[in-house]
C-alpha cells in the first residue's frame, strides 16, 4: 500500500499561503502545480501549522479556514487547534 | 472507435506584472505584493512640483532618515485597499451594534449629570486630537516614497478619522443630536487649562517637516501614551464612576490600537535596524518628544485616573521602545 500522504487546493490566492506554509514547514513535501489545482504529496506525514500560517498572512487564522480551499486529502486526519496533520499510521 | 481523452494544460507566459517579478521572481504574487511593492514612480521626474521646489515628487530626502530600499518596511497585516475596507466593515459593524443598543436602552442620557460632565470634558475633546492625527498621517502618506509606507498612513489617517467620528458620537447621544455637547467639548479644548499642553502639541506636530519625525511622534510616542492612557486606564476609572457603559463605545479604539502596534513596531524595528545613524536619529527625536507627550498629558492623567496611570504607560513605552535599542525616559525619578 502507497505510503504516500498528500493534499490538493484550489490555485487561488487564499490557498497560495497555505502552499507556501506547507513547504516551509514540510521540507520534504513534493509540490505539483495542475491545471488550477495544487497538490502537495509527501511521505508519511504532511502537517499545517496555524502558527506559520498566521505568519504568512499577517493575521489571525482558524485552522479550519483552509477547509475552503481544500479539494482532496489522502491520509488520517489529527486535527486541533494549532495543527492539521495528515498521515498513515 | 475508441476516444482518447487527453488534458492539456497551458502554462502562462507570466506569473505576475514584471515590476513584481523582478522583486519576487516570477511566480503567483499574492495580492498585497502585487497592490503594494514598487507602484511609485522613482525617475525621470521633468519638473519640480510648484509647492515645494527644494524636492523632486516622490523625493526620498524628504526624511533625514536613510532606508537603502524604503519597501522593506512592510505592513504585517498585509492591508491593501479590499484587505482594510473588508477588515475594517467588520469593526465597524460591531461598533454600530454597540452604538445602537447604548442608544436605544438610553445608556448614557441616565447616567448622573457630573458624570456626563466628566465624558464631554475629559473623554470628547480627543476628537480634536483624532484630527490632528488625521492631518498628520494623510501628510507622512503624502510624502513617503514607497507605497507600503504610505498605504499604512493612509489607512491609519482614515481610522483617526473615524475615531474622531465615534468620540463624536458619544457627545450627539448625550445631547440628543442637538449639537450642544459637541459646542461645549469644544469649549474646553479652546479654554480648558486641562487640555492646553495637549493641543500645543498636535498644533506643534501639525508643522513637522520631516514625515519620519513625525509619523515616530504621532503614531508611536503620542498614541503610545494617550491610548493606554484614555482607552485603558481612564476607561477603568470611568467604570468606577458607574460608567462602564462608555466601555462599549470606545472597545473600537482598544481594538485598533492594539492592532496598529504591529505596524508601528514593525516599522520601527527595520527603520532602527537599518543603519547606526538612523538609531541616533530616532533617539535624539524621542529625547526631544518624549517628555513634551508626557507633560502635556499631565492634566489628563491628574484630573482622571491620577499621576500613576500615565507614569505606569510610560514605563510600558520606555520597554516597547528598549526591544529596538532606543532609550526613553521611562517612569521619571
Amino acid at each position: 500500500m502507497s505510503q504516500l500522504v498528500f493534499i490538493a487546493f484550489q490555485d487561488n490566492d487564499n490557498a497560495r499561503y497555505l502552499v507556501e506554509a506547507i513547504a516551509e514547514d514540510n521540507p520534504e513535501a513534493e509540490v505539483q502545480h495542475q491545471p488550477a489545482m495544487i497538490r502537495i504529496q509527501a511521505e508519511k506525514r504532511l502537517v499545517i501549522n496555524r502558527e506559520t500560517m498566521e505568519e504568512k498572512l499577517g493575521r489571525e487564522w482558524d485552522v479550519q479556514e483552509m477547509l475552503i480551499d481544500v479539494i482532496s486529502i489522502g491520509g488520517n486526519v489529527d486535527e486541533d487547534d494549532d495543527h492539521f496533520i495528515l498521515q498513515w499510521t | 472507435m475508441s476516444i482518447e481523452i487527453k488534458t492539456n494544460s497551458v502554462e502562462p507566459i507570466r506569473q505576475t506584472y514584471g515590476h513584481i517579478a523582478r522583486r519576487f521572481g516570477d511566480k503567483p504574487a499574492s495580492r498585497y505584493q502585487e497592490a503594494s511593492y514598487d507602484l511609485e514612480a522613482k525617475t525621470n521626474f521633468h519638473y519640480r512640483p510648484l509647492w515645494d521646489s527644494k524636492h523632486t515628487l516622490n523625493d526620498p530626502t524628504r526624511t533625514s532618515i536613510r532606508m537603502e530600499d524604503w519597501y522593506a518596511v512592510t505592513d504585517p497585516r498585509q492591508f491593501y485597499y479590499g484587505a482594510y475596507v473588508g477588515n475594517r466593515a467588520k469593526m465597524q459593524e460591531a461598533a454600530e451594534t454597540s452604538f445602537g443598543f447604548c442608544e436605544k436602552r438610553n445608556l448614557l442620557t441616565r447616567l448622573p449629570e457630573a458624570t456626563q460632565k466628566q465624558i464631554l470634558r475629559l473623554l470628547v475633546p480627543l476628537r480634536h486630537v483624532e484630527l490632528g492625527a488625521n492631518m498628520n498621517n494623510s501628510k507622512i502618506a503624502g510624502d513617503v516614497n514607497a507605497t507600503t509606507v504610505s498605504q499604512m498612513h493612509i489607512y491609519t489617517a482614515m481610522d483617526r478619522l473615524g475615531i474622531g467620528q465615534y468620540l463624536s458620537r458619544i457627545a450627539l447621544m448625550l445631547d440628543g443630536s442637538t449639537g450642544a455637547a459637541l459646542d461645549e467639548s469644544k469649549c474646553y479644548w479652546m479654554d480648558d487649562e486641562l487640555w492646553q499642553p495637549m493641543r500645543k502639541l498636535v498644533e506643534d506636530t501639525l508643522v513637522v517637516d520631516d514625515w519620519f519625525e513625525l509619523t515616530l511622534v504621532q503614531n508611536v510616542l503620542v498614541d503610545g501614551l494617550l491610548f493606554p492612557l484614555v482607552y485603558e486606564r481612564m476607561d477603568q476609572w470611568l467604570g468606577e464612576q458607574d460608567a462602564e457603559d462608555v466601555s462599549m463605545l470606545t472597545e473600537f479604539m482598544r481594538d485598533w490600537y492594539k492592532e496598529s502596534l504591529r505596524w508601528t513596531n514593525a516599522m520601527i524595528k527595520v527603520v532602527a535596524a537599518e543603519s547606526d545613524a538612523n538609531r541616533e536619529q530616532l533617539q535624539a527625536w524621542i529625547d526631544q518628544w518624549e517628555p513634551q507627550v508626557y507633560s502635556a498629558l499631565k492634566p489628563l492623567a491628574e484630573a482622571s485616573t491620577g499621576i500613576e496611570a500615565l507614569d505606569e504607560t510610560r514605563a510600558q513605552l520606555s520597554t516597547r521602545l528598549k526591544k529596538f535599542q532606543l532609550q526613553s525616559q521611562g517612569v521619571s525619578a
